[in-house]
């Protein structure tokens, strides 16, 4: 059933300081909303749970993105476009602006944002496997304070995070340091735009003498949260890329992952997938020392 | 819509194609909804209602947006363009034209919002490739033309400089 506006309170306070005031005030009261790109969604089907909300659109404090030497911060109000638009997001973190032109279309892209994606939390959601690879920390503010939490243990279960009822997410830090990576994203869906992935990968890898020496392997639609594959990462860590290792990875990756059967795909189709993706990477990943 | 005894809604102030716009709403009514049943500017078109095919975009200070994802308190004090703000002095805009000579519309219901995401590529990319048109409009979906003559349509305006 449709919602009606009536029902529902909106206020747009302007501040940061005085958005974080409110939500001390009654904590779990107030649902933040930026570019509404998943809330209003949920609002206009009638299940919206919240009354409550508070505009964070806009913020200035939360719609810049800071480049300092060894990290950027990228304020968690910036949309998909300021991703993509960004120099050097577009230079050093390609997995990530490579996301944010997969998500939705051009509008939802120039009112999605990053941080709203995060909370949002959905395992299928594009960027935040990128996240995962680049191993991002996430600021975390609340009317108490910041506290900075490492990105892979953020997500808890299916649609829950480590983030306090009175918390926003301020930035998402990056580090610098993925120039010798080789990255590679891939997403298979319906289409790229507007189309939710039945599998989505984001990988970083690196070779020294021909042996694996890092490798990063995130994917989207396989488990309840956006899953970085550790297992696989273990078995190919240290080892020369041959024809027994990808095959290895790949059986691996395929039993990691726990994806399950929905309107999009099927959890045997998904598991094929992931396995399949892992093992592309691997023999491009090996190609391109033979080429460099 | 039901009455509520004590009126929640608020007066929001914004421009509508050049034109200051004043409505009485509540905050989380839908901007879609206030164009077309406050406003009567019924050219912006409710499709889907949830952000996937576009028939709702509009201009919100030079951005393409889904007007059903928008609440009107949002859009407080911005500049909204919608399709009935393209044509000027009886003279339609160049896309507008060219959709007309390309076939780009048929039922009608996407070309709205077909045409101010052509809007919002052209001024981002006067002279767009075909391959950058088709990821222009990837948000907004059409069930008749099959996109061809749409693509043709805001190539052709692409090269009669309609972003100027």
């Amino acid at each position: 059933m449709r919602a009606r506006p009536s029902d529902y309170e909106l206020v747009i306070p302007h501040t940061l300081p005085a958005v974080l005031s409110l939500l001390a005030q009654e904590p779990g009261v107030w649902l933040p909303i930026a570019g509404g790109t998943d809330v209003m969604v949920q609002y206009a089907a009638g299940k919206l749970d919240r009354r409550k909300l508070v505009s964070i659109w806009n913020l200035p404090e939360l719609r810049r993105i800071d480049v300092f030497a060894a990290e950027i911060q990228i304020g968690a109000g910036c949309t998909y476009t300021d991703l993509s638009e960004h120099e050097v997001v577009n230079r050093e973190f390609t997995l990530l602006s490579r996301a944010a032109r997969w998500t939705g279309g051009i509008a939802n892209q120039n009112r999605g944002t990053i941080g709203g994606n995060i909370v949002n939390a959905s395992p299928a959601a594009d960027s935040l496997p990128a996240l995962l690879v680049y191993e991002a920390e996430l600021l975390l503010v609340s009317a108490r304070g910041e506290r900075r939490v490492p990105y892979t243990e953020f997500h808890i279960d299916y649609r829950k995070t480590q983030i306090a009822p009175d918390e926003l997410i301020r930035a998402i830090c990056l580090k610098r340091r993925f120039p010798e990576y080789y990255a590679h994203a891939r997403k298979v869906g319906a289409r790229n735009a507007q189309a939710i992935a039945k599998v989505c990968l984001a990988a970083l890898g690196r070779l020294a003498d021909g042996v694996v020496e890092d490798i990063r392997l995130a994917m989207g639609s396989v488990a309840p949260v956006p899953l970085r594959l550790t297992g696989t990462e273990r078995i190919v860590k240290g080892n020369r890329i041959d024809s027994w290792l990808v095959q290895l990875a790949r059986t691996t990756a395929t039993a990691e992952v726990q994806p399950i059967d929905d309107i999009r795909s099927s959890a045997r189709y998904r598991a094929a997938v992931a396995g399949n993706l892992v093992a592309e990477y691997l023999e491009q990943l090996e190609r391109c020392r033979n080429e460099t | 819509m039901s009455e509520s005894s004590q009126d929640a809604r608020c007066e929001i102030a914004f421009t509508v194609n050049g034109q200051l716009a004043t409505v009485r709403a509540y905050a989380m009514e839908r901007l879609l909804d206030v164009l077309r049943h406050e406003l009567g500017l019924t050219g912006t078109k409710e499709g889907c209602g949830e952000g996937e095919c576009g028939s709702c975009s509009v201009l919100m200070d030079g951005s393409l947006v889904n007007s059903c994802l928008i609440p009107v308190l949002q859009a407080s004090g911005a500049n909204i363009v919608t399709i009935e703000g393209l044509a000027s002095d009886g003279h339609l805009a160049v896309l507008q034209q060219t959709f007309l000579e390309y076939g780009g519309a048929q039922c009608g219901i996407c070309t709205p919002g077909m045409i101010l995401a052509a809007v919002h590529l052209l001024t981002k990319k006067p002279c767009p490739t075909l391959e950058e048109i088709r990821e222009g409009l990837s948000g907004n979906l059409c069930r008749c033309t099959g996109y061809m003559q749409i693509i043709e349509a805001v190539a052709e305006a692409g090269r009669h400089g309609a972003a100027t």
